[in-house]
């Protein structure tokens, strides 16, 4: 589908550029330009996601009836496993980073290219590597482990493909320590002159903490998951007790890198928030400082937090108390980010264009995962509603509601710079509206199931539950649709929209001054940098 | 539970009302701040939406106070949310002394529970009201979760150790069971129902059926199949520390450490006796892994735990 990207240049556009400088599919698979591997990925990323979502939309019909609709249960467990291994490790991680990241990294803080091009085409192929792996996986039967892969169950008891989902996620955790090496060492070194650190713009502060996170956390994903293997492939006792080993051990060391993940996925997204927020009300951002180091320190408070996935898992009280207030801790800077981008629109010139509205639905609904994850943190709390569709609320909201949203006004907001065309706004602000309200009739009803006690992964269910479960299914039809929208009219618009113009949202950021789509280069000449981030211009208030 | 439509949950149990307390504490705090951003977010949007397109904002001050504000503030009601919710997990973990025990053993996908007196139940447990039930805990093979929704209780159930969890119910009823941690096929299909019941009730159920042995009379008949009292004398002799008021003692260790035999410890010196010598022995005794059972297990606890010895009960203090 969006292969599409690949073949059709833009027309319209009359310079040399990006796109039209080289035509064929060898000038796309052996490029080095960071653009176009950002297109590479926008592609295989749209794929992962639109494979993942059609398991969830398979999930959901099968659960609008108690007794199950659909599936037998074994293959109901291999659905919801493949959404999430497909969607947490081949959409939500790359996302932002590898996509919008490897686009604007480069042209926002000035530089021709990223540090390492050829390293940079690498992480692509290695993330391709990994994504084979667990397509076999999926095609060749399925997994069924969940995509927490808990022992012993993943490492002795299931009987599906394990390894090679495994494997997949191994490799491709590759790909993204590359790609975080590759723009920690860019936006250490590549800044152009007068970037000075607190001139950045705050989508490459995200980048960069979320980087850190990617190089500091993914190597113990992989030796987990490599123990994992070991334990089912040759029965090295580590996780199995039967074996000698600890399942809490496993649960410890999966949580060590899958918290931190959790704000690989969500940090991304405040990045892209701050951009929009500040472009569609022209102003400067509110707390610029405080913003910034918000994202420096989810980076670090998110490594000391994992055992709050663990409250009921048997780890001792103590251990309990210590995470719930490390929760606690690190919502706080969460919670500075959207103060601060609400007060941004204090007296601001506030636009309505698509963008913006996926902008304003981000802050709702990431309040309202945030919110609830002052829930989960409360231990006595937690007890009651862990493991339930409570918990499956709370993240969506997060990861769907913020972090999908980010990146669909992302997208949008630079979709003229990527492909050099406007896209028509009226069906996209259309679809910012369907998103959210299939969004919320979806996953709103499931935190009241979770506080009902509803278990998540069950393919079946008691009988009261359904009414909820039906709002939900129908919430997640809807949803379906409304992502479907975009794909269709960026896809029409690369042929047939508008040509744009270098700045078409009168942004400030250094990728606005070059023309769109941008040349190969990026800048005709490597601007200098005078002004601060979003230096929007602003009058002095009048004396009354 | 009744069906039809509700949107809380029955309480059933001592704890559940605090933690529906706090529940709905979380509910008014956060709800109030969402719906202040809400509010601000829409006020904003519609008061300062953008009039014409060469429109310049005016200047707006950032004060520190502000920020200082909205660090401090939330930073303060959290560690309330905190506090509270840390004061009702030590009440999960602390069951209050002379807890009535029952044993439960999950395996894919049944819950296979045995009250002291040797009744046995599957995948439904039995429990009068007022009385304090403690569960201990295990599983045959992969992590399971027990989970009381009305009652507001869950622990994971862990292959190779044991985990408890303790409950007071208030209400008689049918309650759902759940299994919450994922374990497989018929994870979902893995549930049953408590059923608690009037004290006198109880008692009838209890006396009905088949009586059997009771678990500590089941756990003496074990005691000598496997041939554990040619070493374990009661009076001490024996080439092996003698049991008798061994269970909730203090244990010294040899190379000085000490612990405290509970459920785990007991496990632990039956399938791996190495792992801990008691100071002043050798390391004689054969390993059991494999060749009890879990209940088997349960069963030679319980009957461990019936030899009382007061001297050494003191000594032990």
């Amino acid at each position: 589908m969006s292969s599409l990207t690949v073949d059709e240049a833009p027309q319209a556009a009359s310079h040399v550029h990006y796109l039209n400088v080289k035509f064929g599919v060898k000038s796309w698979l052996f490029t080095t330009d960071h653009k176009r591997i950002a297109l590479l990925y926008l592609a295989s990323i749209t794929f992962f996601f639109f494979v993942g979502g059609a398991a969830a939309v398979l999930m959901r019909l099968h659960l609008l009836t108690p007794g199950g609709l659909l599936v037998e249960p074994a293959t109901y467990n291999k659905l919801f496993t493949v959404h999430g291994i497909l969607m947490v490790f081949f959409f939500l991680i790359p996302a932002i980073p590898a996509v919008l990241g490897n686009f604007l990294v480069p042209m926002m803080i000035g530089a021709r290219d990223l540090a390492f091009p050829k390293l940079n085409l690498l992480s692509w192929y290695v993330y391709i590597l990994g994504g084979l792996f667990t397509l076999y996986a999926v095609v060749a039967g399925g997994v069924d482990t969940g995509w927490t892969f808990y022992t012993p169950y993943s490492s002795t008891y299931s009987n599906s493909h394990v390894i090679a989902a495994a494997l997949g996620i191994f490799i491709t955790g590759f790909s993204s320590i590359l790609t975080g090496l590759n723009f920690i060492v860019t936006i250490h070194k590549m800044r152009a002159p007068g970037l000075t650190w607190f001139r950045l713009p705050l989508f490459i502060w995200a980048i960069y903490a979320t980087s850190i996170i990617f190089i500091l956390g993914t190597p113990v994903l992989a030796i987990t998951i490599v123990l994992v293997a070991l334990e089912r492939l040759f029965h090295i006792g580590v996780f199995d007790p039967a074996l000698g080993g600890d399942p809490i051990l496993f649960q410890h060391m999966f949580w060590f890198y899958s918290h931190p993940a959790v704000y690989i996925m969500i940090l991304p997204g405040m990045g892209v928030e701050s951009e929009l927020i500040t472009c569609f009300s022209r102003k400067k951002i509110f707390g610029y400082k405080f913003v910034a180091m918000s994202s420096l320190g989810i980076a670090l408070l998110g490594f000391l937090v994992w055992g709050h996935h663990m409250f009921v898992s048997g780890q001792s009280m103590y251990a309990g108390m210590v995470f719930s207030i490390l929760s606690y801790l690190v919502a706080v800077p969460s919670a500075v980010k959207v103060f601060n981008w609400t007060a941004t629109l204090y007296k601001g010139s506030i636009s309505y264009d698509a963008p913006m509205l996926y902008a304003l639905g981000f802050i709702g609904l990431f309040t309202m995962g945030g919110v609830t994850g002052m829930f989960l943190a409360s231990l006595g709390v937690n007890v009651h509603v862990h493991d339930t569709y409570f918990v499956i609320a709370h993240f969506h909201y997060i990861m769907v509601g913020g972090m999908v949203m980010a990146y669909l006004g992302g997208i949008h907001f630079w979709w003229p710079k990527i492909s050099g065309r406007m896209y028509p706004q009226g069906w996209a602000r259309f679809a910012a509206l369907v998103i959210f309200v299939g969004f919320n009739l979806t996953f709103f009803p499931q935190y009241i199931l979770g506080f009902l006690g509803m278990p998540r992964r069950y393919a079946v269910y008691p009988a009261e539950f359904q009414v909820l479960n039906v709002m939900s299914s129908a919430g997640a039809s809807i949803l379906g649709v409304g992502y479907l929208i975009p794909l269709i009219y960026f896809i029409w618009s690369m042929r047939y929209g508008p040509v744009a113009s270098a700045n078409p949202w009168n942004a400030k950021g250094l990728e606005w001054q070059t023309p769109s789509p941008p040349p190969t280069e990026n800048f005709e000449e490597i601007p200098v940098v005078t002004e601060e981030a979003y230096d929007y211009p602003v009058r002095e208030a009048q004396v009354a | 539970m009744q069906p039809g439509f509700s949107l809380s949950p029955e309480q059933a149990s001592t704890i559940a009302p605090h933690v529906d307390h706090l529940f709905y504490f979380l509910t008014g705090v956060t709800g109030f701040f969402a719906i202040l951003v809400f509010m601000l977010i829409f006020v904003f949007a519609i008061k300062y939406r953008r009039r014409s397109e060469d429109e310049i904002p005016v200047k707006v001050h950032e004060p520190m106070a502000l920020e200082t504000a909205w660090i401090g503030i939330p930073f303060g009601l959290m560690l309330i949310m905190f506090g509270w919710g840390a004061w009702i997990y030590y009440q999960d973990y602390n069951p209050p002394a002379g807890a009535f025990e029952v044993f439960v053993v999950g395996k894919q996908w049944m819950w296979k529970l045995q009250h002291p007196e040797g009744k046995r139940e599957i995948n439904e447990l039995h429990v009068p009201i007022g009385v304090p039930i403690k569960l201990v805990m295990t599983s045959q093979d992969v992590i399971h979760d027990f989970f009381i929704p009305a009652f507001r209780v869950k622990q994971d159930v862990l292959p190779g150790r044991y985990t408890e969890l303790w409950f007071k119910a208030t209400k008689p009823g049918r309650y759902h069971l759940f299994c919450a941690q994922y374990c497989g096929t018929d994870h979902a299909h893995m549930g049953g129902w408590i059923v608690v019941m009037e004290p006198r009730e109880y008692q009838r159920w209890l006396s009905g059926g088949e009586a059997g042995e009771t678990m500590e009379q089941a756990g003496r008949r074990l005691f000598q199949q496997y041939a554990c009292t040619s070493c374990h004398f009661e009076d001490n002799t024996g080439r092996c520390p003698s049991l008798r008021g061994l269970y909730h003692s203090q244990v010294k260790l040899v190379g000085g450490q000490t612990v405290t035999a509970d459920e785990n410890y007991i496990r632990e010196s039956i399938l791996d006796p190495n792992a801990k010598i008691v100071a002043g022995y050798s390391p004689v005794m054969p390993t059991f892994k494999g060749q009890i059972s879990e209940e088997g297990i349960l069963q030679i606890i319980a009957y461990i735990k019936s030899l009382k010895s007061p001297e050494r009960m003191s000594a032990g203090k």
